[in-house]
């Protein structure tokens, strides 16, 4: 078991260092002058030039990697072209919003989903499998920002039950903190619901075709039992593993929806630098957005171990 | 019946159009959606008013007779928008999927049979598919000037990643099957082992995974155009209609909600179809989703 961690945390770096790579060549090999592209096109030759010196653009490429790899180890993530804040401090401070609406979407999308996939799974081919499964097609259709308008009007602006937009940190109250994320996250989690309903159904209806689940049925195990003990549990490596993959879809997701809704999260952080052409707040975000895909996938590499002791490496 | 094992299903018979429809209703119902807006997309000019023409005292009008989904806050008309917008998301669409797929293959395929490519490019897939893919495509964007290409070939450059694992697991348990074998025994060259022998194994799976690429293709342009780094505004698409009406949301919602209607009816369309053949021409898969 421990070798099996430590081997997966190892086989983290090569992905991380080609991401680290591609990064900062991105920049670089870019067609054109990088610094006159994040300039804009009213720069004067003198913004260029500064540009170019505060992104060490003016020395050896090899110099330059040198520098940017040893600052990436400690933890430097570069100076923001606007705001002259270091990147790592300003994604700090969009943290929480993030953090809290990524969490949340998590969990209203597993609690819904989880079961919606059983109980359609063991209604197969009834009326609420149909309804289950017309629910995770439609899912994978609607837009996240498509989602998000209709909720809105919906339960903001026709029955004014929550707040429109905004967000308020936990630290002004549980009430607030939650009303303004309950939005949001259905919003983002439709997808991601469908897409976990699907997977869960898929596999315990695999798992409802072997024949030790004939047998606990024929002992005279109460069906609820069955269906969770014996169905669930052995259906959840393929049910993690989509939770895993749809972090990545959460984390496009939440671009757009902090957009929708308003909210300062790393979302907003990554649209305005685009949008100002602040690139190295954009190299810090994919950094630390690669980062925190390659640590989820890595925690359910290592749960696989755990929900299914078979699994070895 | 209480019982919740369940039987396998049976094999589909063959039989006439009829038959087809009755037992591809996904393929039946996401094609004619495609067809309809395939018509939509070229027929444009024809169907609809200037997209661009601004009224100004027709502003923010509600849907009626004279502007069917309404105006937007410039006065111009969003049925002329939303048909044409139909345009781009077609072609984005299509060519992400065709570019992704073709590139993919390729690499995939030479992933596959020579081992020691393949240890190098895949930890830069492993790399590239570590980063968010909107992400990654905004990134790109940035670093040039905005157009319907430079956004084709960001969104491309996410999806390649997804192609290549998928070809390369094919080729390597193709390789592994006797009649690979037989036919490198038998002295057969690599150029025409992969082209003859390999290729047309992958194609059933890639073209599944392409529709699923056009899709995600469709809503990423949405969702770049929506944030502003996507098509230049002088191109309507239906997520810089969406990124429009944004601040008159409250008054005019109708600019928002029928161009989304039409975005994940578009989706709806193609995963129907992506669907109906991941059935047909790919049974394995099938079964397990």
């Amino acid at each position: 078991m421990f070798a099996y961690v430590v081997g997966r945390l190892f086989a983290t770096i090569p992905v991380m260092a080609v991401v680290a790579v591609f990064v900062f060549f991105l920049l670089r090999i870019a067609p054109g002058d990088p610094a006159a592209i994040i300039a804009g096109d009213d720069a004067t030759s003198q913004d260029i030039e500064n540009i170019r010196a505060k992104l060490g653009l003016d020395r050896p490429m090899l110099e330059q990697f040198v520098t940017w790899c040893w600052r990436l180890f400690q933890g430097d993530l570069g100076i923001s072209i606007f705001s002259n804040l270091p990147v790592s401090q300003l994604i700090m401070q969009r943290l929480e919003p993030t953090l809290a609406l990524t969490l949340s979407t998590l969990l209203v999308a597993v609690v819904l989903a989880v079961p919606m996939g059983v109980i359609a799974a063991w209604k197969a081919r009834k009326w609420a499998d149909r309804v289950v499964m017309g629910f995770a097609v439609m899912g994978f259709a609607v837009p996240v920002f498509l989602a998000g308008y209709i909720l809105i009007y919906v339960f903001s602006i026709k029955l004014g039950w929550l707040p429109v937009q905004g967000y308020r940190p936990i630290g002004d109250g549980l009430w607030p903190f939650i009303e303004r994320l309950i939005l949001p996250s259905v919003a983002l989690g439709t997808t991601y619901c469908a897409l976990i309903a699907r997977i869960t159904r898929a596999s315990m209806l695999e798992v409802l075709s072997q024949d030790y689940i004939r047998t606990a049925e024929s002992k005279g195990l109460a069906t609820t039992r069955v269906l969770l003990v014996h169905a669930l549990k052995n259906s959840a490596v393929p049910i993690v593993t989509v939770i895993g993959i749809g972090i990545a879809l959460l984390i496009s997701g939440v671009v757009i929806t902090e957009t929708v809704f308003n909210i300062p999260g790393l979302g907003r952080l990554t649209v305005d630098a685009v949008l100002k052409r602040d690139y190295p707040i954009v190299q810090g975000l994919i950094l630390v957005f690669a980062a925190a895909k390659v640590l989820v996938n890595l925690m359910i590499d290592i749960s696989y171990a755990f929900l299914d002791p078979r699994i070895r490496y | 019946m209480t019982s919740i094992a369940l039987d396998s299903e049976d094999a589909a018979p063959k039989g006439g159009v009829a038959v087809f429809i009755r037992r591809n209703p996904t393929i039946v119902v996401g094609g004619a959606l495609m067809l309809l807006l395939f018509a939509i997309a070229i027929f444009a000019p024809w169907i609809a008013g200037d997209p661009l023409r601004l009224n100004p005292i027709n502003r923010l009008r509600p849907p009626s007779e004279r502007f069917w989904f309404g105006t937007d806050q410039f006065g111009r008309d969003v049925f002329s928008r939303t048909i044409y917008g139909t345009r781009v998301s077609m072609v984005v669409g299509f060519s992400v999927a065709t570019v992704a797929s073709l590139l993919g293959l390729t690499i995939g395929l030479l992933c596959g049979f020579y081992k020691s490519v393949d240890g190098i490019v895949m930890r830069v897939m492993d790399g590239i598919m570590a980063i968010p893919s909107i992400l990654l495509a905004i990134a790109l964007i940035t670093l040039t000037r905005p157009g319907l290409a430079v956004v084709i070939a960001a969104i491309v450059i996410p999806e390649i990643p997804r192609i290549v694992r998928l070809v390369r697991s094919v080729v390597l348990s193709l390789r592994a099957q006797p009649f690979i074998e037989a036919a490198i025994a038998g002295g057969t060259k690599a150029p025409k082992l992969l082209l003859r022998h390999i290729l047309p194994n992958t194609l059933a799976p890639l073209i599944v995974q392409s529709t699923y690429i056009c899709a995600s293709a469709i809503l990423t342009e949405a969702a770049l155009s929506f944030l502003g780094v996507g098509v230049p505004p002088e191109i309507p698409s239906w997520g810089n209609i969406i990124a429009q009406g944004r601040s008159f949301f409250l008054i005019a919602p109708w600019s928002i909600l029928i161009p989304g209607i039409f975005l994940a009816v578009m989706v709806l369309g193609v995963n129907m179809l992506g669907d109906g053949l991941r059935d047909r021409l790919d049974p394995r898969l099938a079964r397990r989703m």
